[in-house]
């Protein structure tokens, strides 16, 4: 009994001793991800990058090759909201932050709201801008003189279809949300399981770029305060079209990315998708057996003679607040997202759609694979790019897309156009009365 | 970790012994040479603290500073001033018991709170009546294949509860679960078990099928250490197997039903897996459906920990009373037998 009894106190003791080892380890590791070991100036300089693009590495590889004395370490990341939960806490403990971090744009105001990310405004060239669209540019100045981060991706929006049903049906390609309403009435009034798309209460994302073809900008900086226009005529046009749809039941109301909505891509019951242009990869994951079957066209339009789109995902890369060499990162950002070569390699390594014009109009000439029906689709891509809406996202964009989760949930299960409008009335109460209670000045 | 008290327990017993004063206790010579020679009395006060020591630095570590930072938390908040957009324009500051008030005021939490007081009143019932069911049919005499039988119910416990969900959201969903497939052979219209009005029975079959053979182990194994003399004696007497199960058998086990029963309230109040996993599968569930997932979103969505702490302090206590409460409650009808 005792001698049992001893052992198993020495093992808790040296339990705790391994626990409390563990903790000093990990604050040992955290510190040394930062740059802090060598901030010596003489020596080579090593800078940490978060980022979850597939393949990157081999991007940064090719940088690291030709620059001995900037040496760019890649960190993983499992993806968007993890690594700014993530750093965040880093910011807020005063160290662990890496150099360089990848950022989604409706995440940049939230991130330099928080201080974490650096102005590198005095750090670039001063032709950077000029690589980019506008509207993306915004989206990483937040329309001050500052500039939080280089964009990396674009994610303009496109409608992608299953261009044998819509021959089977004897359908046209809409150009216009009257044609795309009359096309999805028609197409369910010939076959009841079949849909032209769905109203998906889960993707805040897909919502936002559908407003920002209207015209819409959720947030405005008016002087020192923020404007939040969300209830803007522009998001109730949207709201009111999609609502009168639903409630005629021409369009699912199911949100995406569930099985049972890779399963209606699959066999054929979704037989649109109004998506971005990372679209090919998705549906060559969700729907493998409808390849060669798809087409890409622009979006349907509000006005035909100001042709618009909106954005869908994308992202930047960023120097956060805690890098001791933000000029060393700054420069490697510049050359990761403008290079030719680095473009070229984000194309083929990392399968994105850069932002960069100039470099993507040499990287981006085959189609992708799921696509090869489709000579002209990066073509299209391009024309469609060019025509993105500028958009301004706000510092509580987590808390606008949470509301969107829950109000349009209940909306679409409402099918009531009514529902709809009163879910955007109700998103812009919920994200005013954040940013009021968070103390940040408001303008009325 | 109890080790060491057991341990140390003759010694006390040796000690409470002599508070008496009898002599012949006091002149008893002391245990070991060690002891006489000095030290003694340093030597009994520390080493209850040294076995002791692990236990209570991992419970500062691990328990008691986590709650206490939540509680502190809870009465802090973060101001923003301006656009908040330059270095510095966030502070963290006192902020009274007013993430309290507006936790309680939240329309949102309260609609949680009696979404889940419906879904315990579903799923504690059916969940334990049916463990207690199972096992009493599994402790009946005439059963066959007893060990499979057990197995067999006690496995969904096995199942962690995200992938329990998961595959039921497969089940669930009309466009790729077999049950619709073959309703829709037959030529029945079965409503969607996610529409608004059916989802709290989607989520709360998902717990009773994951809960009942836990609930079902701990009731069977209480049964087991019946006396099989009490059963002969009531056979002797005439009863029924039923009989048995009723007057014999439930009343013995019920301490164990009562200890399931506080399980199953704590966790219900807690539900968390289940409804976040279902969550993008469908329109019905929000992401204040349950207190815990409105304290996750506060903190990981909308990233205010302060608000998110303070719900987390009301859920804890309103738990703590729950149990204690209960408890309290029902011991003298259940526990009181032994002493009377």
């Amino acid at each position: 009994m005792r001698l049992t009894t001893g052992i198993k106190a020495g093992a808790a003791l040296a339990a705790t001793a391994l626990l409390a080892a563990g903790c000093s380890a990990g604050s040992g590791d955290a510190g040394g991800t930062g740059s802090g070991d060598s901030s010596d100036a003489a020596g080579p300089v090593e800078l940490t990058f978060w980022t979850w693009a597939p393949n990157i590495e081999k991007v940064v590889d090719l940088w690291n090759a030709d620059n001995p004395d900037i040496q760019v370490v890649v960190n993983k990341q499992d993806g968007g909201d993890p690594a700014v939960t993530k750093l965040l806490t880093a910011i807020e403990a005063g160290s662990g932050a890496p150099d360089i971090m990848q950022a989604e744009y409706q995440k940049i105001p939230q991130l330099v709201s928080n201080d974490a990310v650096a102005d590198i405004s005095g750090l670039l060239s001063d032709d950077t801008a000029g690589h980019f669209a506008d509207g993306v540019w915004n989206a990483v100045t937040l329309g001050s003189d500052a500039v939080y981060a280089v964009p990396q991706d674009s994610g303009p929006m496109q409608f992608y279809y299953r261009a044998d049903i819509f021959e089977k049906y004897g359908l046209d390609v809409p150009t216009t949300w009257d044609e795309y309403a009359e096309v999805a009435r028609e197409l369910h009034e010939q076959d009841p399981d079949k849909y032209l798309g769905t109203f998906s209460a889960n993707d805040a994302g897909w919502f936002v770029g559908l407003t920002q073809q209207a015209g819409a900008s959720w947030y405005g900086i008016d002087g020192d305060s923020w404007s939040v226009n969300i209830d803007s005529p522009e998001v109730q046009k949207v709201a009111e079209y999609w609502g009168g749809l639903v409630e005629d039941g021409v369009i699912d109301n199911k949100p995406m990315y569930t099985p049972e909505w890779n399963q209606g891509l699959n066999d054929g019951s979704q037989v649109g998708w109004l998506s971005a242009i990372w679209a090919p990869g998705v549906l060559s994951g969700n729907a493998p057996d409808t390849a060669g079957k798809w087409k890409m066209a622009p979006m349907p339009q509000w006005d035909v003679d100001a042709p618009a789109t909106g954005a869908w995902g994308g992202s930047a890369t960023a120097v956060t607040s805690q890098s001791e060499h933000p000029e060393q990162a700054a420069r490697f950002i510049e050359w990761m997202n403008t290079d030719p070569e680095a473009v070229q390699a984000l194309v083929d390594e990392s399968g994105l759609y850069p932002a960069d014009i100039p470099g993507s109009e040499d990287a981006l000439s085959d189609p992708p694979a799921f696509f090869s029906n489709q000579k002209d689709f990066y073509e299209i891509a391009a024309r469609t790019a060019q025509t993105t809406q500028p958009f301004t996202y706000g510092p509580n964009i987590n808390v606008a897309y949470s509301a969107y989760n829950d109000e349009f949930a209940k909306a679409t299960e409402a099918r009531s156009a009514d529902a709809f409008v009163a879910a955007v009335e109700a998103m812009q109460q919920v994200t005013v009365d954040d940013l009021v209670n968070s103390g940040f000045s408001v303008a009325e | 970790m109890t080790e060491p008290i057991t341990q140390d327990a003759p010694d006390r017993r040796a000690a409470a012994a002599r508070r008496p004063a009898s002599a012949h206790v006091l002149e008893l010579p002391p245990s070991t040479e060690a002891r006489r020679r000095g030290g003694r009395l340093l030597g009994r006060h520390a080493a209850p603290w040294a076995f002791l020591a692990p236990a209570i630095v991992l419970f500062a570590l691990f328990l008691a500073a986590p709650i206490g930072y939540s509680v502190y938390l809870s009465f802090r908040t973060e101001k923003v001033s301006g656009l908040g957009l330059g270095p510095g324009s966030r502070q963290e500051v006192w902020n009274g018991v007013a993430n309290y008030v507006s936790a309680v005021a939240d329309a949102e939490f309260l609609a949680s709170v009696g979404r889940v007081a419906l879904y315990g009143l579903l799923v504690v019932p059916v969940m334990l009546g049916s463990a207690l069911l199972f096992a009493l049919l599994l402790d009946a005499r005439r059963t066959r294949a007893r060990r499979f039988g057990r197995i067999a119910i006690f496995l969904p416990y096995a199942v962690p509860a995200v992938i329990s969900s998961l595959l039921w959201g497969f089940l669930y969903l009309p466009g790729v679960s077999p049950f619709y497939w073959v309703f829709e052979r037959l030529g029945w219209s079965v409503p969607s078990l996610f529409s608004s009005h059916l989802v709290m029975f989607a989520v709360a079959n998902i717990a009773i099928w994951g809960g009942i053979g836990f609930n079902m182990v701990v009731i069977y194994t209480s049964l087991r250490s019946i006396p099989s003399e009490l059963y002969e004696a009531a056979e002797l007497d005439g009863a029924s197997q039923v009989g048995i199960a009723w007057r014999i058998k439930i009343p013995i086990v019920l301490p164990s039903i009562i200890m399931t029963f506080v399980f199953s309230m704590i966790a219900t109040l807690q539900v968390f897996a289940e409804p976040t996993t279902l969550r993008p599968l469908s329109n019905s569930i929000s992401t204040t459906w349950t207190p815990l997932m409105k304290v996750y979103r506060d903190a990981f969505t909308r990233g205010d920990l302060y608000s998110a702490a303070a719900t987390s302090v009301i859920i804890a206590v309103a738990t703590f009373v729950l149990s204690f409460g209960f408890l309290r409650l029902v011991q003298s009808r259940a526990f009181g037998q032994e002493e009377r």
